[in-house]
């Protein structure tokens, strides 16, 4: 960033308890600790849940924001006045914005997220189940791109400038930049039509999950890995560089410590709070990112069902989504926080 | 003592350290960075490696160990220790001289120790990585508290379980040194392991570390910049510059009767705690790696230069016992005398009133109050030190003045004039009277701006000057500090740092201040480029009658500059006055201490 | 008078030949591999886009053969859904993506950066209310966030330029301010702002030329996030309409024929892709350019990344 080819002298004073430090008392380590992870839970709750009824309010606002009159905006120009009047009511269009901002909240609170638009089912035991097979799409795209991310990223940084790592780089920098419809529908020409080994599709049918038939999991899953693994691979590669070339890997080598110490001792650990960060917003990213790849595979998650609330205006579902990914994005950054804060001893212990 | 064996020490009759003709070059291509070194060392010595920055010391002290930072190779020489040569041992051999057989004490344990890993663990990981090294009769644990005692660390839980940086300096130093010592090594090498402590702090660490060379019979190489220190710590010493060792010898003969230009000009260019003198600097900068001129290459910097120094690079040769000098010069009687000598400072002349005055300043961050009731007063044309450790609250007592630190309460005044406590609601003009100089010249420039640019902001504040007008005054100004107009279109990353402390005091300057406060700003810099500066600004409180506030934990500095010294300790005022009573019949314990604890020059020199 | 005493040259008779500027990042990354491949395939896809139209046989709008036929004459890629001809399809259809792209981009990028700085300069509560909003609407997925804005407005397309803008203004705010947060700490502004210049000069020539590479890194990295964000949701049926040819509307249309002409698909496919992958090389060239190969070799930001 800036520009600095000088050599930089080190001299700042370090703080010092004087001459006398040796009697200097040291710290009470425990207690400590564990008030750090609960403060931070505890200073970042408050600001989460602002965050949600922001998002609420920003989405409940959206849908007023409709030009016109809502109601007439979903059904179009010809719709009977007794069906406007009815759906107006639904929408409770009919009370004032701020009230109705309420009561839609606090529907919500006590569980009655209301009833789609379209399929006139209760958006709960609606979404409910698309829930379940993108939590599953998601969690298992998680758990296997951490996995390969982090393994393939130490490798790379250990044989740094090899031929492995040369090509590894490459690739993930190219994958990390495609898009993923453009992925998901090159995988099915490839997987599904020129090998034709796996479903172009996942639709279920009623009443079945993905674990039914997990091999409609395949597709999306490998497309989901093919966008998200090189971040968490690029920054697995380049923190754990950064740990080798420090100052306290280079004391532990001249210690005489053993290499492969050095690395899963030394290195490693103070390369897990970047990655973990990475990792957080990579999964982060997975929950909207499930919104092209489902639609790519008509995959039964909240992601098509989501598009397909937007495309027919299904306002209580899309309400429902958006909050709810809202409430994922603040429980999973409070979860990242607390990780990287127990991973990082500097950060954990007050001086 | 009891001694580790190592399987391949068969040769009872090699004693010591013995260095052969080291060189290590760029990976890349071969330009040298470090040539021919050459030194021997009996077991319980102390060698200290002088050098300013970029002379090649710190490379020279990791090749001991057989490492090479990245982009460096080791390309010639041997490092004999107890008869076996560390450069040519396999990887899993010299693994297992590391740290057992020569140790290492990192320049700054606050980055070398591992964050994430407990100090007692890092401590264990030792000898765990050289269990022959644990002793007969003894454990793991039982060494570990054994070498704690030995640095004077308690060996408790609380210690033990601490990470590095719960840890205060000094403590992270004893661990560091703890370190390595505690597999009894034949050889350790030090980096400049106090450079970030005070001088309490510098003074316990140093004692230590003599006394445990004693105990276990070991012999040292100390790298370091700092003259003093070394000169109360080794045996012998070796100057380096450029990369290459200029001169080299007892302590007593180096620094009683150096023979080398540059050991010269380095001992002209130290300032003394004990007398007050005009410093004399070393303008300029060591050739870069790659860049090395055929002939010496202090050649650029010496006032003794000759054609003939041009042509080759002189060898280092015997000048008289136990002394070694790299100079075709070493010996004639000039020498001494060509750098000029070091004088009295004149005095200047005071304005009767009292330009500035701090009358029962207390600040805070936040709830905790920094700085309790300091009250003092800077005369027209006088230079005031305010001297302290770090913690003591000096530099937010410089902050305040300026109004960068604006939570503060009681009163200063410029000529009888109220200042506000914040920056921001003082006058333009009270803002032009009082300047600040930054403590780190490498921070205080923009990179994206020329000098012209960074020297003409102050005067677009302060002054309605045209384009041409504007530019004479930065030409005039950069003059004022002995830079040459060439310097307006320069990039701050072209200049050296003495250079760009140099700009930011003209940027200071231009607008014509009546106070300077001038925040450690040499601590940042090698100490010949120390003096030209120190000199630099005494000129310019003598010419222009400019009042100096100067900020600093040196001692000697304080000594060679100013009129004054305010002495602060934990953030209150401890002891004020001239400087000559201060330091020579101080009053007060704290300041007694520190004097006593400010490593000295065993220097015989005739000023 | 005592004069400075130094040693031997004074400064000013040191030689006047100045060390060489180094030159700019941008030019430094292209003259690495990396960067110029990385510009080579974005001008040669911005070429297709912009120069496509010249060569195309038709406004990619009639009907010439069967759906999913085979090529007709002067058609190497075959027909369509409706039949339409896939190559002038492809030539006609990626100008729209790529303006809508570059100027979503450009607004992203001035509204984060604008509330980066302020943010990171003011601190306090300027601070505090724009890290906050950065982070509500980074609770809602970017893709997601348009679609909202989309659904309720309806598919207009410089709606699609505002609501991808807006939804890129928080990440590039984050990224701003957490390097601009770094250069307020910095000696050099403190100094300029006390002699009391006003802010907004402060943050104008302190600050901000101080960000230039982050922000070349931004815009490669925006820029190949719009085209994702935008083709996605010109597949989705929210960007571009039919029948005006679009490479994502291609992509959705042709999707069912993947196995009868897969020109349909992986003609625009390739070039969506080829765009993307482009603008990424290119940035991370930059970034290697501008923090130095040494500088934890590509320590991505975390900031700038997994957050399309």
């Amino acid at each position: 960033m800036l520009e600095n080819n000088d050599r930089q002298p080190i001299s700042l004073v370090r703080n010092d308890n004087g001459p006398e430090d040796v009697s200097a008392r040291f710290p009470r380590h425990r207690r400590k600790a564990r008030g750090a992870v609960s403060r931070t839970i505890l200073r970042r709750l408050p600001a989460g849940v602002v965050t949600v009824f922001a998002v609420a309010v920003l989405v409940y606002a959206a849908t007023l924001i409709l030009p016109g009159d809502a109601a007439t905006s979903i059904l179009g120009q010809s719709a009977t006045p007794e069906r406007l009047a009815l759906l107006r009511d639904e929408l409770n269009l009919n009370v004032p914005p701020i009230r109705g901002f309420f009561q839609w909240l606090g529907g919500i609170l006590t569980g009655d997220f209301g009833v789609s638009l379209v399929t006139r089912e209760a958006v709960l035991s609606m979404v409910g189940p698309k829930l379940a097979n993108s939590a599953v799409l998601i969690a298992v795209a998680a758990v296997v791109s951490v996995f390969l991310g982090t393994v393939l990223g130490t490798l790379a940084a250990l044989y740094k400038d090899s031929v492995f790592d040369h090509v590894l780089t490459v690739v993930a920098l190219v994958a990390s930049a495609l898009p993923e419809f453009v992925v998901g529908v090159l995988i099915v020409l490839a997987f599904a039509i020129a090998l034709p080994w796996f479903p172009a599709v996942s639709m279920l049918g009623t009443g079945q999950y993905i674990w039914d038939e997990p091999i409609k999991l395949v597709l999306p899953l490998v497309t989901l890995l093919i966008v998200v693994t090189p971040y968490i691979f690029r920054m697995m590669r380049a923190s754990i560089i950064e740990a080798l070339g420090s100052e306290y890997v280079e004391l532990a080598t001249l210690k005489g410590v053993k290499r492969s110490r050095v690395v899963m001792r030394h290195a490693v650990p103070n390369a897990l709070p970047a990655t973990i960060q990475v990792i957080g917003l990579n999964i982060l990213y997975l929950a909207g990112g499930i919104v092209l790849v489902e639609t790519v595979f008509n995959f039964p998650g909240i992601g098509s069902t989501l598009v397909a609330a937007v495309t027919a205006r299904d306002v209580p579902v899309i309400q429902f989504i958006v909050v709810l990914l809202a409430v994922f994005y603040v429980a999973l950054n409070i979860l990242t926080d607390v990780l990287v804060l127990i991973v990082t001893p500097r950060r954990r212990f007050a001086r | 003592m009891a001694v580790h064996s190592m399987p391949s020490r068969s040769g009872a009759a090699h004693h010591g350290i013995q260095i052969r003709g080291l060189d290590i070059c760029f990976a890349s291509g071969k330009a040298l960075v470090v040539a021919d070194v050459n030194f021997d060392l009996l077991p319980g010595e102390v060698l200290g490696v002088v050098g300013e920055s970029g002379s090649g010391k710190t490379t020279l002290g990791l090749a001991l160990l057989g490492h090479a930072r990245s982009g460096l190779r080791i390309t010639a020489g041997t490092v004999m220790v107890n008869g076996v040569n560390v450069l040519s041992q396999s990887a899993h051999d010299l693994r297992k001289m590391r740290g057992a057989v020569i140790a290492y004490v990192p320049q700054d344990p606050a980055s070398s120790l591992n964050p994430a890993i407990r100090v007692g663990d890092q401590l264990r990981e030792m000898l765990q990585s050289h269990p022959e090294c644990i002793g007969a009769g003894a454990t793991i644990e039982s060494r570990v508290n054994q070498i704690l005692g030995d640095v004077k660390l308690p060996a408790t839980d609380a210690l033990l379980l601490s990470y590095p940086h719960q840890l205060s300096g000094g403590q992270q130093q004893r661990v560091g040194i703890a370190m390595a010592f505690i597999c009894r090594p034949a050889l350790i090498v030090l980096d400049e392991p106090t450079t970030g402590l005070d001088v309490g702090s510098q003074h316990h660490v140093l004692e230590t570390f003599r006394q445990l060379c004693r105990v276990y019979n070991c012999a040292a190489v100390y790298v370091s910049h700092d003259l003093p220190v070394i000169s109360t710590i080794a045996d012998k010493v070796a100057v380096m510059y450029a990369g290459r060792v200029v001169e080299h010898g007892t302590v007593e003969r180096v620094f009683g009767h150096p023979q080398h230009p540059y050991t010269i000009g380095l001992l002209r260019a130290a300032p003394s705690p004990d007398r007050s003198e005009t410093l004399l600097g070393m303008e300029g900068r060591p050739p870069r790696p790659g860049a090395w001129p055929k002939g010496c290459g202090f050649y650029d910097r010496c006032p003794l230069g000759a054609e003939e120094c041009t042509k080759a690079v002189p060898s280092l040769a015997p000048f008289a016992d136990q002394q070694f000098v790299r100079c075709i010069r070493a010996g004639q009687a000039d020498n001494a005398t060509a750098f000029g000598i070091r004088t009295a400072p004149p005095k200047p002349d005071l304005g009767r009133s009292n330009l500035l005055e701090i009358q029962g300043l207390t600040a805070k961050y936040g709830q905790t109050a920094v700085l309790q009731d300091i009250s003092f007063s800077v005369q027209a044309g006088e230079c005031v030190a305010i001297v302290g450790e770090s913690g003591s609250g000096k530099t937010t007592m410089a902050r305040c003045l300026i109004g960068l630190h604006s939570n503060w309460i009681g009163a200063v005044t410029l000529d009888g004039e109220n200042l506000n406590p914040a920056s921001m609601k003082r006058t333009n003009e009270q803002r032009r009277r009082i300047q600040y100089v930054f403590q780190n010249p490498y921070n205080s420039l923009n990179p994206k701006q020329d000098i012209e640019t960074i020297l003409a902001e102050p005067l677009r504040q302060f002054e309605n000057l045209s384009r041409k007008e504007t530019r004479e005054r930065v030409y005039q100004t950069l003059s004022d500090v002995a830079l040459s107009p060439a310097y307006a279109d320069r990039m701050p990353h072209q200049l050296s740092g003495g250079e760009r402390q140099r700009v930011a005091i003209a940027r200071a300057l231009i607008s014509c201040p009546d106070i300077l406060v001038c925040d450690e700003v040499t601590s940042a810099l090698d100490v010949s480029v120390q003096a030209a500066i120190i000199e630099q600004l005494r000129m310019l409180q003598q010419r222009l009658g400019l009042s100096l506030v100067f900020i600093t934990h040196n001692l000697a500095v304080v000594r060679s500059i100013a009129q004054r010294a305010v002495v602060l300790m934990h953030g209150e005022v401890v002891e004020q006055g001239p400087v000559s009573a201060i330091l020579d019949t101080p009053s007060h314990r704290y300041t007694q201490t520190l004097l006593r604890d400010v490593p000295r020059l065993k220097e015989r020199l005739i000023v | 008078m005592s004069g400075i005493k130094t040693l031997a040259p004074k400064p000013s008779e040191l030689p006047q030949q100045a060390p060489r500027r180094p030159p700019g990042i941008l030019r430094r990354a292209l003259r690495t591999w990396r960067g110029r491949i990385g510009a080579a395939i974005t001008l040669a896809v911005f070429g297709v886009a912009f120069l496509g139209p010249l060569f195309a046989t038709g406004s990619g709008e009639e009907l010439n053969t069967m759906p999913f036929g085979p090529s007709v004459a002067g058609s190497l890629l075959g027909g369509d859904d409706l039949g339409r001809d896939v190559l002038s399809r492809t030539l006609n259809g990626g100008a729209t993506l790529l303006v809508l792209a570059v100027l979503a981009t450009a607004l992203g990028l001035i509204i984060g950066t604008a509330a980066g700085i302020w943010a990171a300069f003011r601190g306090g509560w300027a601070d505090t209310v724009v890290m906050r909003i950065v982070d509500i609407i980074l609770a809602i997925p970017t893709l997601v966030f348009a679609l909202l804005l989309l659904s309720m407005l309806g598919p207009m397309l410089w709606l699609v330029i505002v609501a991808v803008g807006l939804s890129h203004a928080p990440q590039v705010a984050r990224v701003v301010y957490g390097a601009a947060q770094d250069l307020v700490e910095r000696d050099f502004v403190k100094a300029v702002a006390l002699m009391g210049v006003p802010s907004f000069r402060i943050m104008r020539r302190e600050i901000l030329p101080n960000l230039s590479t982050v922000l070349l890194v931004e815009v490669g990295l925006r820029l190949s996030y719009s085209i994702i964000i935008i083709s996605g949701l010109s597949y989705l049926g929210f960007g571009v309409q039919p029948p005006t040819p679009d490479w994502g509307v291609m992509i959705n249309e042709n999707r069912l024929g993947l196995g009868v002409n897969s020109w349909g698909v992986l003609a625009p496919a390739i070039l969506i892709a080829l765009l993307a992958v482009g603008t990424n090389i290119l940035a991370d060239a930059i970034a290697r350019a501008g923090l130095g190969e040494d500088r934890a070799n590509d320590l991505p930001n975390p900031d700038s990344l997994g957050g399309r």
